[in-house]
Order: C-alpha cells, then structure tokens, then sequence
C-alpha cells in the first residue's frame, strides 16, 4: 500500500534531485550546436565549468550578489524573528488577560501567503508613503528611508577575502567546542578539533582557496573589485519577512513552554526564585533544542526564499536578488537551464549542510 | 477610613502588569497595521489613492475596485479553487492510507521508507523544478490546473503521511486487533474503525494542504500558462507592472487572503496543530 507513495516520491524527489545535479554539469541552453526554437535538445556534460563560471565569471555576478544577499537575509531575518517571537512568548506567559486572543493576532499572518504579504509591504515601503509618512499622522517629520529603492551598501566586502572570512569564522567555531569540550574534560574531542583546525590553515596557507575560489587569472577582475556587501534595500524584506514569520516562533516555543512540567516552575519559584531567575535557569535552558530546531527552519526558509522578493521588489531586482530567484530567472526566463542547475545544486548543497545536524540532533534527542 | 498599606512590591508589580499590557496593546497595532492599511486602500476611490495620503480614510467607501478585481481575478479564483480542492483531497486520502499503513502494519525496512519519504519535506522545491518541468512537458501535463494538481498531492504527501502516522499511533493496537480476530482485514479495519476515528486529523491535514497549495507560487509561476494560473500569479502580476493603480492589487491582496484567514480565524487550534506538525516531533 505504502508502494505508490514511496515510488512517487523516489522519482519526483530522489531521482529528479539526481538530474538537476547531473544537468549542472552539462551544457544545456548554451550549447553552440543547439537550433534556436528547437523541441529537441542538445547538451553536453562539461564538467564543473558552470560552478567555475557562477564563482569566478563578470557576467554571474549576480549569482555572487545573490548569495551575499540570501546571507544577510538569513542572519537579520533569524535573529529578529527569534527574538521577537521569543519576547512575544514570555509575555503572554505572564497570565494574561485575552491571551488568546493577542496570539491569534499575532499568529495571523502565517495564514497570509507570501505573494500577499510583498504586495501589501510593497506598498507600505513606497519611498514617499506608506510607513515612511506615519509619523506624519501625528505631525511628525516623515521619515526619509528609501527602503526597496535604496542604493546603500552596508558592512561592505570584496569577494576575494571571503576565503579569509571563512576560514576565521570557522577556527573562532572550533575555538568555541573546544573550550567547552575542555570544561567536559574531553580531550578525545579537543584534540579532534584542534586537528581540524590545522587542517583549515593547511589548507589556507597552501592556496587551494586561491585555485577554487578565485582561478587566478580573473583575480583582478569583478569579483575582487565590486563590492559586496548588506544591500540595504533588503531591510524591507527582512522585516516583512519577520512580520510573518515571528507569530510561527511563537507558535513552536509556546508548545514548548507548555512541555515544562509545572511543578519544575512552582518549585523554583516556593525556594526563592524571582521571576527573571526562573526565566534564565529553567525555561530557557529548556527551550534551547527548540531555539535550534527554529534556527534550522527559518534557516530553510531563508533558502528557498523566492515569492516574498518576487512581490516585494520583482525577480529582476540586482539589490535584491537570491538564488532561489536566479533558478527561475536564469531557467525558465533566459532558459539557461545548466546554469539553473548548478544553482539549484548549490541552494542544495546548503539545505544539506543545515539539515543534516538538524536530524542529527533529533535522532540524539530520540535516544 | 481604613488605612491600605501600599506596599513597594506591590507598586512595582502594578507597574509591570501595565507595561506588559501596554507592550501588547502597542505590539498589536504594529502587527494589524499592515492589514489596516491594505483594506484601507482597497476601500479608496482610485483617483484620491497617493503616497502622502496613505494613512487618511478613505473619503467615501469605494467598492468598486472589489469589482474590478473579482472580475480580472474570475477564470484565476476557479482555478485556484478547484486546485486546492483536488491536490487537498487527494493528498489527504493517501496521507491517510500511509499513515495507517506506517503506523499499525510491519512492513519491510520502514526504518528506511519511513525517513526517507519525510526528508521529501526538507527539499528546497527549485532543486527539482527543472527536471519536473521537463517530465510535464514530455507528459503533456505542462501549463494547466491537473498538471498542478498532480504536483501539489505527490510533494504534499511526506507532511500529510507525518500528520496521520503521528495522529493514528495515538490509537490502541488492542482495538484493531480485536477486529483482526473478528476477522476484519486490512480495508475493513480501516474503513471501519480507524477511518472514523480520524475526524481531526483530517481537519489538520485538510487545512493546512488547503492554505499552503492556496498560497503556493513557485510551482503555481513555473508550471502554469496564461488563463489557467491560480490566484497568487495573478496577484502578483497585477502588482507586479511599474505604473500601479494600488487599489487594485490591495483588494486583489485581500480577495487573495480572504480564504486563508477565514479557516484560519474559525479553526486556528487545527491550523496550528498542523504548523507544528512539521516543526516538533513528539
């Protein structure tokens, strides 16, 4: 009985996974041999010249924007709804009155879709309306931000030095275990990771970031010279993107607050413990694993973001743009579709790196 | 007169009780802005609709943008309609049947099956829209409502089986087993007893297949031509142009919305049974 369902799936999910891994590494849309307006299509496997092109290539650059961009969203966009939705959770813990009724409002936008919510932010965010005129309703000066149109650029980079962000990143990360493995007095670990970081240097000493990240011949070229940086005509969408997605954290932390036994709350409380102490010791230790499943989905979602930014700012938008966009730009628009691939296989690669702990830590949790 | 000790605690404890209300009271306002001011102008006449007015009322209630819209909207409200019906009903039935199935029967290496139909969930859908997009094409299914049909029942099953395997373990093995040896097979049990005692998962699942295909876009912009998009490509188009009269895509937003919210604001405690299914594992 399960039968149709698992063959459905193994070839809609798993065996279309594979071929849009195996057309990033041809040439289809591109190949010079292929007659304009044809049925029939030509390609031919060549390798990982696609990725070389998105990493390296003038003209992909706005692959390398988009990939800055989905990185600023993901950061700005997970912090602020944590944190809101966290806020939001403790108060309505307080035994309020109308509790009901304030999370159905403040849940409600998760009914909304996305294309719904960039209409509407999309007219909220007109330069001379909308959120920049309301201080004028009570005689205020209106604000002056340009929000979708803007031109700034924010904690500005060049794509050269991202090797060097990484590698930094990654050493201050295993810093981090290993202090607290170190506390566990477990050494086994420690020196794993100190390992793991001479490995990084090696690596990063030797110049194999230079031969992948940025063939040296183009290493003056684009990629080292525009800047890139938080575009800070994504503020907008961060915040409407919190504005839906904040009621959702709520949602999953107050499910979890309602798994802590009450009598671990009361006890705390009969031995003395003010209100914030119960807080700090007790409900947010315990929310952690759910803090982390929450950073895992809103990590998700950042991902594949693709209908809110369609309809906030439109698919063709450089400021704006993200991977999950480019796949359909680059693919059903301009009908490159190895280049869509290899995107799509990096976006990929990603959910790979973010969801794999994530079942990790919920087969640990299991056992 | 009797004398009231006013206490300090107490005074501090007055005092955060008022600003935890007041921090609920403003934060709801924030929150319903958005939706005051897409009614608002859905509401306006066209001509007074500009940037500097935004927060104004409108000077006369303006329907005729709601007309308008329907109007445009029309082939595009059918389609979605009968798209979410189909793919919802569908994608529920099966759901239903996996999950009795994982949840009550043994079967060969669902320790395996079991994961590996719920990582369908995890996929980012642009990472199978190219070769899906070829497959339609080849299978003449491309650019219409049953193609779409076909998509949203195959990728809505891993979250349909979850919801019904998680809700039908909840039922005794005692009670199928007694109709086991009363000779009820495998149909009989479901039809008779488990079928019936699935009333409010499949509340749960029926309304969150229907808001998420309602609201879907990816596929909805990518596998779908002309006159037989669903609603939210229409929406989108109709915001979409540079010179935009707003008052059409606002009462387009909140004919778009409209369904969702009102399920929503009925059946919220399913609604939200069904968003967490996906997120917490018991």
């Amino acid at each position: 009985m399960l039968m149709p369902t698992f063959i459905l799936l193994g070839i809609f999910v798993y065996f279309f996974l594979g071929k849009t891994i195996y057309y990033s590494t041809t040439d289809w849309g591109e190949n010079p041999a292929q007659p304009a307006l044809s049925e029939t299509v030509i390609r031919e496997n060549i390798g990982f010249e696609n990725y070389q092109n998105l990493m390296t290539d003038i003209i992909q650059a706005m692959f390398r924007n988009s990939l800055t961009n989905m990185f600023f969203f993901f950061v700005f966009f997970v912090i602020g709804s944590i944190a809101l939705g966290l806020l939001l959770t403790i108060i309505l813990d307080q035994k309020i009155v109308g509790e009901t009724f304030f999370r159905t409002v403040f849940l409600s936008p998760m009914a909304l879709s996305f294309v719904v919510t960039g209409t509407i932010w999309r007219w909220l965010l007109q330069p001379d309306g909308g959120l920049n005129a309301l201080p004028t309703v009570f005689g205020l000066e209106p604000f002056r931000f340009n929000w979708l149109n803007s031109q700034e650029i924010w904690l500005q980079f060049t794509w050269d030095k991202v090797p060097q962000y990484l590698t930094f990143v990654g050493f201050a990360i295993l810093a981090f275990l290993a202090v607290r493995r170190a506390l566990h007095q477990d050494w086994r670990s420690v020196g794993f990771m100190g390992t793991l970081a001479v490995m990084m240097l090696i690596i990063f000493a030797a110049g194999v970031w230079d031969r992948i990240w940025l063939p040296l011949d183009v290493a003056e070229a684009e990629p080292s010279i525009a800047p890139k940086g938080f575009n800070a005509a994504l503020v907008g969408i961060i915040i409407a993107a919190i504005w839906q997605m904040s009621g959702y954290v709520m949602a999953i932390f107050t499910a979890a607050l309602r798994g802590i036994p009450e009598d671990l709350r009361e006890a705390a409380q009969v031995d003395g413990c003010s209100n914030l102490k119960v807080y700090t010791h007790i409900i947010l230790p315990q929310l952690r694993p759910f803090v982390i499943s929450t950073i895992i989905i809103l990590g998700h979602t950042s991902l594949k973001i693709f209908d809110l930014v369609f309809a906030m700012s439109g698919p063709d938008n450089a400021r704006t743009v993200m991977p999950g966009i480019l796949v359909y730009t680059k693919g059903f628009r301009q009908n490159s579709f190895a280049q869509a691939s290899a995107i799509a296989t990096i976006v990929l690669l990603f959910v790979v790196i973010i969801i794999v702990p994530y079942l990790y830590i919920q087969l640990r949790r299991h056992d | 007169m009797i004398d009231i000790p006013f206490s300090r605690t107490k005074f501090w404890h007055y005092i955060t009780r008022a600003a935890l209300y007041i921090t609920l009271i403003v934060g709801m306002f924030i929150f319903m802005l958005p939706i005051f001011v897409v009614i608002n102008t859905s509401l306006k006449d066209p001509a007074a609709i500009n940037l500097a007015t935004t927060w104004a009322l409108p000077a006369q209630l303006h329907w005729q943008s709601y007309v308008e819209v329907i109007e445009e909207f029309g082939p595009r409200i059918w389609n979605s309609i009968t798209l979410v019906t189909n793919a919802t009903l569908l994608s529920a039935i099966i759901g239903s049947l996996n999950g009795y199935v994982l949840s009550k029967w043994r079967i060969a290496g669902e320790r395996i099956l079991f994961p590996l139909i719920l990582l369908g969930m995890f996929i980012p859908y642009q990472g199978i829209l190219i070769p899906l997009f070829e497959f339609m094409r080849d299978a003449r299914l491309y650019g219409g409502i049953p193609g779409l049909i076909i998509i949203h029942t195959i990728y809505g099953l891993p979250i349909t089986t979850l919801i019904f395997r998680n809700f039908y373990v909840e039922i005794p093995d005692e009670m199928l087993e007694a109709a086991a040896i009363d000779g009820a097979g495998f149909w009989e049990i479901y039809t008779q007893i488990v079928f019936p005692l699935s009333v409010s998962g499949f509340v749960v699942v029926i309304i969150w297949q229907f808001t998420q295909i309602w609201n879907e876009f990816l596929f909805a912009v990518t596998m779908t031509t002309g006159a037989s998009e669903p609603i939210t490509v229409g929406l989108a188009q109709l915001a979409g142009g540079q010179a935009v009269h707003w008052n059409l895509p606002m009462a387009g937003a909140v004919v778009a919305a409209l369904p969702p919210i009102v399920v929503y604001l009925i059946l919220s405690r399913y609604f939200i049974r069904g968003l967490l299914a996906g997120s917490i594992k018991a």
